[in-house]
């Protein structure tokens, strides 16, 4: 097991170098010098700012010079000071959000698992059946809908008709004076909307993923048998086949976590939900380059994190993968 | 054997149903003058955020500009999106993937762990990074999601070249003298274009929802151009007093992604039923 780890992260090497290696060619993505298009396009930035920008990039230098100083100052954290009003570092800023955003993300995961697994496993057991249909349907609406919009209905009608639901922020205006438990039903009310809208199109996929596994594992001998032998159906789908058809919904998960970690910039903004995709907006919004290129480089490794997780879970579940 | 491709073609109903949607698109994008009863950007300051009547079916919004007219409008940006957005991520996704699938060698480890990194990244953040660097302008929003799209394509054709260069076709044109080019666009190619037409269906679908939350950030295609994202912006900064702003241009992206995503749907059932789940 100790050795499968070491070669999966020897693999990460060559991955968290590329994506160095993009992200430091978004800044030089513009034509001509990032500086000269930090003043064109922004009045805002003053020329101060701009030698801020050409000294933190070391643009005066050779390109493979300022990659690797760049590089160099990534692996020490040092992401430079934000453009903002509050001249703070970067990687404090970015790192104060991670939780909230990562807590978004985990609730969503268990969201999307304890609901597309049981309609997966539903629907194939009962293929072709009504339920089948109309998961189906689900699905395919699902995978079409602008959850940005289904955001948008969602906040009309339980925010702004209905009442039931906060629709911005985490907490309640005096949740620090209610009691504990109060508090805890306040910011539970305020994540309802979010982690079910971050976890909807993800819910459409793997139920039809959990779907076709499903459907392809109690055709094979084993279940067969296992049903041969007079095993109720009951025992035969819960303890024979779903194990199996479990595996590989833990790679997908992992696959899924880019797009989680893309669709909080939406919810985050549109639910003015102080993490990390509300930061990326707001610094794309102002041109706050530092902390874009600081969020860029977390994200994709928050993405490498994720999937290797994943593959780590997948090896412990299934002694295929370690060995071969 | 074309005959009998499009009648199964017609009888199946999601593909049917798909054809028909996307065909409304084209039809709106293309008479989207004709069809519009008022100007896309016409001012009426005396029916601001006016609810839906006979007058303005959809309503109208805070400018008091028909939003009928501005979807009918916006129907033109989402399908350029589709198309041109799409169009780069096959380019560069057959090319890659063709090259990496046929020659392999060194060049194959090299594509495939490209598309291992890009895919690395959260597609929106790279998306939104770019844009803070250029200018946020519907041409530069296509060609972004268009870099940003081609991981998938690369995989699949190189998959199909792998499996399809082996085949006694390919070593027949190799005998007879066939250069590489040839044997990759001549003859391999064509093998290939079920699953590429396939992908490039469910890509439009993608390339359309992603432009729609773009423009809804405020980020995609600006105003005073319509399209269906930057209408739903209006309706959220007028959620409490507007639903209509909020509700039409949200079901046209469904309907329309809806469409693709059938008719992509429907075009693997009839060219390659193996490909079903």
């Amino acid at each position: 097991m100790i050795r499968y780890i070491l070669r999966r992260l020897a693999f990460m090497i060559p991955l968290l170098i590329g994506i160095t290696i993009i992200c430091f060619a978004v800044i030089h993505i513009a034509p001509g010098s990032p500086t000269d298009l930090q003043t064109q396009m922004n009045p805002r930035a003053s020329a101060e700012a701009k030698e801020r920008l050409r000294a933190m990039y070391d643009l005066d230098k050779p390109l493979y010079q300022q990659y690797l100083l760049w590089v160099g100052r990534l692996v020490r954290l040092d992401m430079g000071i934000s453009f903002s009003q509050d001249h703070r570092p970067v990687a404090d800023k970015i790192l104060e959000r991670i939780p909230i955003t990562i807590t978004l993300n985990v609730l969503s995961i268990a969201l999307i698992m304890s609901v597309a697994i049981p309609i997966g496993i539903l629907s194939a057991v009962r293929q072709n059946s009504l339920f089948d249909r109309l998961a189906g349907l689900f699905v395919f609406v699902g995978y079409s809908i602008p959850s940005f919009w289904l955001g948008l209905l969602l906040m009309i009608l339980f925010g702004s008709w209905l009442g039931w639901l906060p629709i911005s922020g985490i907490r309640s205006l005096n949740a620090e004076y209610l009691p504990p438990a109060r508090a805890f039903l306040d910011l539970l009310s305020h994540l309802i909307l979010p982690v079910f809208l971050l976890a909807f199109s993800g819910l459409a996929g793997l139920s039809r993923y959990m779907r076709s596994n499903m459907l392809e594992v109690i055709r094979q001998d084993y279940i067969t048998t296992a049903r041969a032998k007079g095993l109720s159906e009951r025992t035969v789908i819960f303890k024979h086949a779903l194990r199996n058809a479990m595996l590989p919904v833990i790679t997908i998960l992992g696959l899924s976590v880019p797009e989680l970690i893309g669709g909080s910039v939406i919810f985050e903004s549109i639910f003015v939900i102080p993490g990390m995709g509300q930061l990326f907006y707001g610094s794309v919004m102002a041109r706050d380059y530092p902390v874009i290129m600081g969020i860029l480089v977390i994200g994709a490794v928050l993405t490498l994190l994720g999937n290797l997780i994943a593959d780590i879970s997948y090896a412990l579940a299934d002694p295929r993968i370690r060995i071969s | 054997m074309q005959s009998d491709l499009w009648k199964k073609f017609l009888k199946n109903r999601m593909a049917v149903a798909g054809s028909l949607l996307v065909f409304g698109l084209f039809f709106t994008a293309v008479f989207a003058p004709l069809l519009a009863p008022y100007e896309p950007t016409e001012i009426h300051l005396d029916r601001i955020l006016a609810p839906p009547s006979a007058a303005h079916w959809f309503g109208t919004d805070q400018l008091g500009r028909d939003i009928f007219s501005r979807m009918i409008w916006g129907s033109r940006i989402s399908l350029m999106v589709g198309f041109v957005s799409t169009g780069i991520a096959i380019l560069i996704g057959t090319v890659l993937g063709a090259l990496s699938g046929y020659y392999g060698r060194w060049l194959d480890p090299l594509v495939m762990r490209s598309v291992d990194i890009m895919l690395c990244f959260p597609t929106l953040f790279l998306i939104l990074a770019v844009i803070a660097f250029l200018e946020p302008s519907i041409w530069n929003i296509m060609i972004i999601i268009g870099l940003t799209g081609w991981m998938g394509v690369t995989r699949l054709v190189r998959a199909d070249f792998i499996t399809l260069k082996e085949r006694d076709f390919v070593l027949a044109a190799k005998a007879i003298g066939a250069g590489d080019l040839r044997v990759i666009f001549v003859h391999i190619l064509p093998n290939a274009m079920a699953s590429l037409l396939v992908a490039a269906t469910f890509g439009v679908a993608g390339a359309i929802l992603t432009e729609s939350a773009l423009s809804f950030l405020g980020i995609g295609v600006q105003p005073p151009m319509a399209s269906w994202g930057n209408i739903l912006t209006d309706g959220k900064d007028n959620i409490d007093i507007a639903w209509w702003l909020s509700l039409f241009p949200g079901l046209a992206i469904l309907f329309t992604v809806l469409g693709y995503n059938l008719l992509g749907e429907g075009i693997r059932d009839t060219l390659d039923p193996r490909l079903k789940e």
